[in-house]
């Protein structure tokens, strides 16, 4: 009974409003171009970060990567014609990682070689990635045509290649060749996999590039050793790196930091010169969700300015309604209505304007993302979270904004209302 | 606070002023409004008493406090001093709150202009009383029809107040004026905003209820409307100048 009591409040509160059909709905306007902006501006923050953090999510939050970089005293010296610049990680580093470490779960050595890859008349500038088949488990990515590296590929009698979308495109013309002989530098493989690549961008690195040819570390070892040869400018470099890059995987994430700082301090135990990088993809994925909680408080403030303008609107025309209605407010005062009630019955108009407004205001909201990704080709993700926080703010701003005029309906003097007009 | 379950009281019109039986007693009530600095009696020492089921007009030209009275008696407003009983309850001394409900039990209003809640329909508006006293909604429904029925309004229940005449409204009126069964029904000036053909139909409709035991307590200029009633309040300056019966 008590139910059916609130029910039939709304309802004598609905009724009243439809009388000013027009009115109400442009009091209306405000909280629904407020909410509809919190939804929409907290849809498109929320759809560019996805992105991001999709991307930094490829890389493996429970991975540290480690590469090898030259160090800053080698590269100062360029007057010498010819030398030789011996850095970076070593396959006993590798080695060394994985005994030492409880929490590691697995190493995947990396071994980066530019070559030029050729197959008929096509050439393209290749990157060899000698690593072993555990790659894969590491940096997932779609199969497209035939299978990746497997352990047989580490002794088969002929050489293994898995290529991406993008070189099989360039080199073979059509992606379904499978068992063709592609020639790197000088050694001969046959294409057994493709597999989708993904493109760095906007600050996040993938580890795999469009033009990576994938092969056992052992044959890029064999066959390519671990001197670079470079020649520029008619000066000859040459590089003696054992490997490029190590990834390591972690156990769990919450291991990750602490294991980062061990071989961190292990890695310059062993190395005179700061030959190699750190990174931990969980760290950047953390930096941001910070940045994205901060843009998100950005849009929101400036979303939350446009409703706080709504609610004045709302508070205007209730005060408004109350001076109108005046007579009435004596009416019902003289019959014996409390204030309570009076303020109860103000407080329902307002806040089923405010809700109508809320409501609509969502569905505008969600439309807007939906136009932005579909003519401006921005992602855009309307959360849950972000409905249910505009509807609980819709709610608010209709008590706070209608209480005032309630309460000025309800201490109206009976007798003056009465008299009123 | 609530009034006596089948406490109805003795019936027939009684004059004011006397009678054992008073539903309604007024004891030296005074009024005075501040205005500014200056100070306005209203009211100076008023002594009425309103038997159970008798039907008094109160008569006087403007400013003779008439209205103030009124308004005392509906429990809109506190005298400055004395004190005011309703069927034996000082209500003199009661806060806003118990005062609304001393109004939603107790008294009935019936006003010059009608004063109907022009959003709501007929059967609502009567309803109003009986919303705020928290009645079941499916009885408070009957309750209205029949009300209706007594004012002579049964086939219009779903029509709004501007859909009526003048004299249809304030059958609504009156009619919500009785919902509660109030122990005194006060109407102001009930027919000032009528032609005097529909404002001899309403006053035929008093006198009935009146003759049924309701005690109405009546403010008029009109002394033809006034000739309604059984006893004749006149006001002068405040004070009760005589009593006519």
């Amino acid at each position: 009974m008590h139910q059916s009591r609130v029910a039939r409040n709304i309802r004598l509160g609905i009724k009243t409003l439809l009388l000013h059909k027009l009115r109400s709905f442009l009091t209306t306007l405000g909280v629904v171009f407020g909410v509809g902006s919190v939804v929409a501006m907290l849809a498109v923050g929320e759809g560019a970060s996805a992105e991001a953090l999709e991307r930094i999510r490829k890389l493996g939050s429970d991975n540290i990567i480690l590469d090898s970089i030259k160090a800053t005293e080698d590269v100062q010296s360029g007057s010498v014609r010819s030398r030789i610049s011996i850095y970076g990680l070593t396959y006993d580093d590798e080695d060394r990682i994985g005994r030492t470490f409880e929490a590691v779960k697995r190493t995947v050595p990396v071994k980066l070689v530019r070559k030029e890859g050729r197959l008929g008349d096509r050439t393209l500038e290749v990157r060899v990635v000698g690593t072993s088949p555990v790659w894969f488990d590491l940096v997932r990515r779609e199969v497209i045509a035939g299978r990746l590296l497997g352990a047989e590929d580490d002794h088969g009698s002929t050489n293994a290649v898995v290529l991406t979308e993008y070189g099989a495109r360039r080199l073979l013309a059509t992606e379904n060749s499978i068992g063709q002989t592609l020639r790197i530098g000088g050694g001969y493989f046959e294409v057994v996999g493709i597999v989708r690549n993904e493109v760095s961008s906007e600050g996040v690195q993938v580890p795999d590039e469009e033009v990576d040819a994938y092969i056992p570390i052992h044959v890029a070892r064999g066959m390519f050793g671990d001197y670079v040869v470079r020649r520029s400018s008619g000066s000859r470099e040459q590089e003696f790196v054992e490997l490029h890059q190590i990834i390591v995987q972690v156990r769990s994430t919450e291991e990750v930091a602490a294991t980062a700082a061990g071989i961190e301090a292990m890695l310059a135990r062993f190395h005179k010169k700061m030959d190699y990088k750190v990174r931990v993809p969980l760290a950047l994925l953390r930096s941001a969700e910070a940045t994205k909680r901060t843009f998100n408080i950005v849009l929101g403030s400036i979303a939350g300015i446009s409703l706080l303008v709504g609610g004045i609107g709302i508070m205007n025309i209730m005060l408004a309604s109350v001076t109108e209605r005046t007579r009435e407010i004596g009416v019902r005062r003289a019959i014996g209505a409390k204030r309570g009630q009076i303020i109860s019955q103000f407080l329902i108009e307002t806040v089923v304007l405010s809700s109508v407004g809320g409501a609509i205001g969502i569905g505008v909201g969600a439309l807007i993302p939906w136009l932005i990704t579909l003519f401006a080709g921005m992602p855009t993700v309307v959360t849950a979270y972000s409905v249910v926080l505009s509807a609980g703010i819709s709610l608010a701003v209709g008590l706070v904004f209608g209480l005032y005029p309630a309460v000025r309906a309800a201490n109206l003097d009976p007798i003056e209302a009465l008299r009123h007009e | 606070m609530k009034a006596p379950p089948g406490a109805r009281p003795p019936r027939g019109a009684a004059p004011a002023g006397q009678g054992a039986a008073a539903v309604v007693s007024l004891r030296e009530v005074a009024k005075v409004y501040r205005m500014g600095e200056a100070e306005v009696s209203a009211l100076a020492g008023v002594s009425l008493e309103f038997a159970a089921g008798s039907f008094t007009a109160i008569m006087g030209p403007s400013g003779s406090g008439k209205s103030t009275l009124l308004n005392l008696l509906g429990c809109l407003d506190r005298p400055t001093s004395g004190s005011y009983f309703i069927a034996g309850e000082d209500v003199s001394r009661l806060d806003d709150d118990q005062l609304s409900e001393i109004r939603l039990r107790k008294i009935g209003f019936v006003f010059q202009s009608f004063n109907l809640i022009a959003q709501l329909s007929v059967r609502e508006n009567i309803e109003l009383p009986l919303y705020y006293q928290g009645w079941p909604h499916a009885e408070s429904m009957k309750r209205a029809e029949e009300l209706a029925g007594i004012v002579g309004l049964g086939g219009r229940l779903e029509h709004r107040p501007n859909q009526l005449s003048g004299g249809q409204q304030q059958r609504v009126a009156v009619a919500r004026a009785l919902a509660n069964d109030p122990e005194v029904l006060l109407a102001d000036e009930p027919t000032g905003n009528l032609d005097s053909a529909t404002g001899v139909q309403i006053m035929d409709l008093l006198r009935g209820l009146n003759e049924q035991g309701k005690t109405i307590v009546m403010v008029t200029h009109e002394p033809n409307i006034a000739a309604y009633a059984a006893a004749r309040v006149h006001m002068l300056d405040g004070r009760v100048d005589r009593i006519e019966e």
